[in-house]
């Protein structure tokens, strides 16, 4: 081995390695990823050897142990027999719920408020205005406390608000009559289908039309016609397949039909207004950042408001709104785990519990940034894709 | 609260990553004397067991059992800084040395003492867990509570005693799953539940805070064993012998009638051996836990004996007015019982 490695021809020489730009890059690069990869061993190791040295038992087989403990929301059957790992799935089926029901919310609050707040009326502006301010600036903790404090102050039990004597709210929920599907109701929930299809087809052939001539369809009301009118005679027609279990009033609680707790009910309102307060704002910026030429354009043309807006407006500003409503999903979706405040189990919830009795705290904690990771990662691919679909195509 | 509860879980995973020994295998003992303070876990708020006096000192049961301790290591009585930890966040402020012993109504349990790495040094009170509810529900037994919304603390040992006696009874509910004990308070005034659950000694406290506590009752039905007590790290004997032999020295002091007023008296000497061996006027019993001989006169010169303590907090001098029950001396028909000191 020679000090000096042979020069030219191709060859590298490595006491220029130093002085030579790209390979000095490389070699920094190869130092930092050693660097990180040597910490990251460093890390697991250590934790490793000192949950052993302190006793504590490590890894994920915990999740296969009977949990005893109930659930009292669950979207699958479990029972206090199930295991760990059954009641971290209806954790995480609670928080999903909650986090799609308060996305959709919040959407509409958002695009209905921030249209309002662009409002010619003086009245109808401002109190959108301070309503956004005030709910953006006020912690999203003390809004769900706020608004379970509210749903705690309905009336008792006994003095259950009763709608029609089928459903009834009270401080433990909304008790709602559940469906009971008896021989038939296939063909109703078969037309429904067969009526959202038929909207689709409809609405596709409604547009090529437009394009070509110009003329408008109502597809909004034949859609309703089809996926609600039809099943509606279909369901007469054949008997009325479907029954309810209606609830009713036992000694303690309303017992039967399908409730939702206060809890949800809570967390829900507070993370969609919230969360549609920020929406709002991002709604308002995107359609400012139209041209006012696009309506001035529109309105030549004798469009109306509404339809300059629906058809002119926002889908321009659509392309401004997307990718921030991405963020905003994403916090609303963690936001949701602040529902251990008031109770409502979601996944960090249960989770705590499994924590607490199980003494798993790092394997838990990992399960909970495993979920949220990929709970965001899914979501931001969907409004990605979404936001590629809706982008500016130039022609 | 959620976000102290993540911070604590985190504290941990932080205390198990960082580098170097994890405290607990270190001496305890050493670094109490060494901080100047007993840092003790207690209750977020528990009339009679954990709660602020009128000028804002924390005091209670538990809180006696601390400085008892605090006056035993470091002889200062009020050389300690309290942490208030939550059902969910005893444990982990524990395991990661956040504190150095935990006195918070804790049950002694197989999992806690083994598989979490905790030594239980003794049961400071016997408890099981109860029910409260409304008179006006017209009920007279836990058993009938079917389909009751009830009001639990998550992160108790009452989440899955609960779990049991329905399910042993055959009987549904619906549980209301709250953090602390206040909140869950507030969920059971507004009815949110029928009945509220946690350990018997619980319930009588949270009964006298409320407006009317005649409109309530405690059913007769204990449905667990819960032996409160004390604990520390697993892998430090000395220091879980200094927790166990303080609470003893509480124990044995009611017994041979060694009290706050005359323990001081009682250390110069006296014609009783096992006083004279505990309170260091022979032998050198405190010497072989590694403090001085006159550890257990500031232990209960701190507060007084067991029984002064009980008295004052939650007994008959206090508004919980909780009778001795399994928690009298042995000698007077409950099955408090302390090893001899010798």
């Amino acid at each position: 081995m020679t000090d000096k490695a042979p020069s030219g021809g191709g060859g590298f020489d490595i006491s220029r390695a130093w002085t030579d730009e790209r390979a000095r890059g490389v070699i920094f690069q190869i130092i930092i990823v050693l660097g990180l990869a040597g910490l990251a061993a460093f890390i697991v190791s250590n934790t490793i050897t000192n949950l052993r040295e302190a006793g504590l038992s490590s890894g994920y087989g915990f999740l296969f142990d009977t949990a005893n403990f109930d659930i009292n929301q669950r979207l699958l059957d479990y029972a206090s027999t199930s295991t760990y790992g059954q009641a971290f799935v209806v954790g995480a089926l609670n928080t999903i719920l909650v986090a799609v029901m308060g996305i959709a919310m919040a959407t509409v609050i958002g695009f209905v408020t921030g249209v309002l707040r662009l409002s010619n009326n003086f009245l109808i502006s401002r109190i959108v205005g301070v309503w956004v301010e005030f709910t953006r600036n006020v912690p999203v903790l003390l809004q769900i406390i706020f608004w379970w404090l509210i749903m705690l102050a309905l009336p008792r039990v006994r003095d259950s608000i009763s709608i029609g004597d089928a459903a009834f709210l009270n401080n433990r929920g909304i008790f709602l009559p559940s469906p009971i599907f008896e021989d038939g109701s296939a063909i109703v929930l078969a037309m429904i289908a067969v009526g959202i299809a038929a909207t689709v087809l409809v609405r596709r052939w409604a547009r090529k039309r437009q394009d070509a001539t110009g003329r408008t369809f109502p597809v909004g009301w034949i859609g309703l016609g089809l996926i609600v009118g039809i099943p509606v005679i279909v369901y007469f027609a054949v008997g009325q397949p479907l029954d309810f279990d209606l609830p009713e009033k036992k000694k303690f609680n309303l017992k039967g039909g399908f409730n939702i707790t206060p809890e949800l009910i809570a967390l829900w309102l507070a993370l969609s207004t919230y969360t549609g307060a920020f929406i709002s704002e991002i709604v308002r910026g995107g359609i400012l950042s139209v041209s006012k030429g696009q309506t001035e354009a529109s309105g030549a043309l004798g469009l109306r408001r509404g339809l300059t807006m629906r058809k002119i407006i926002l889908p321009q500003a659509l392309r401004v709104i997307i990718p921030p409503m991405t963020s905003q999903y994403l916090n609303l979706t963690k936001n949701s785990s602040l529902a251990v405040a008031i109770g409502y189990q979601d996944i960090v919830s249960i989770g705590d519990t499994i924590l607490n009795q199980s003494g798993q705290a790092l394997e838990v904690i990992s399960l909970y940034m495993a979920f949220y990771l990929v709970l965001s990662l899914l979501t931001s691919a969907f409004m990605n894709w979404y936001n590629k679909r809706i982008a500016l195509v130039e022609r | 609260m959620n976000f102290k509860k993540i911070a604590s879980a985190v504290a941990v995973a932080g205390a198990l990553v960082a580098a170097g020994a994890i405290p607990g295998q270190a001496a305890t003992l050493d670094d109490v004397k060494a901080a100047g303070t007993l840092k003790c876990g207690i209750n977020t708020g528990l009339p009679g067991f954990a709660y602020t006096d009128d000028a804002g000192n924390w005091t209670g049961f538990d809180v006696a059992y601390c400085r008892a301790m605090a006056a035993a290591v470091l002889g200062d009585a009020s050389a300690i800084s309290f942490v208030n930890l939550t059902g969910k966040t005893r444990f982990p402020a524990l395991a990661s040395g956040e504190i150095d012993v935990l006195s918070r109504n804790t049950t002694w349990t197989f999992s806690r003492d083994v598989d979490l790495g905790f030594t239980f040094i003794g049961v400071s009170y016997y408890d099981g867990q109860g029910f409260i509810g409304r008179t006006a529900l017209g009920i007279g037994s836990a058993t009938e509570l079917d389909g009751a919304s009830v009001c639990i603390q998550t992160g108790t040992t009452t989440e899955l005693n609960l779990a049991d006696f329905f399910r042993v009874n055959g009987i549904t509910y619906e549980p209301v799953p709250i953090e602390t004990n206040a909140e869950a308070r507030a969920a059971y005034e507004a009815e949110r539940c029928d009945v509220y659950t946690t350990d018997a000694s619980g319930l009588a406290a949270t009964r006298t805070t409320f407006e009317n506590p005649g409109d309530h009752m405690v059913f007769p039905e204990i449905v667990s064993k819960e032996p409160l007590g004390p604990l520390v790290r697993q892998g430090d004997d000395q220091w879980a012998d200094i927790a166990r032999w303080t609470l003893n020295a509480l124990i044995t002091a009611e017994e041979l009638g060694v009290t706050q007023a005359n323990v001081a008296e009682m250390a110069n000497g006296t014609d009783h051996p096992e006083i004279n061996r505990m309170l260091g006027s022979e032998g050198s019993l405190g010497e072989m836990l590694g403090l001085d001989a006159q550890w257990a006169v500031r232990a209960i010169a701190a507060e007084g004996n067991y029984a002064e303590i009980f008295d004052r907090y939650i007994g008959a001098d206090s508004p919980l007015a909780l009778g001795r029950g399994l928690n009298a001396l042995y000698t007077d028909g409950g099955i408090l019982y302390s090893p001899p000191f010798r």
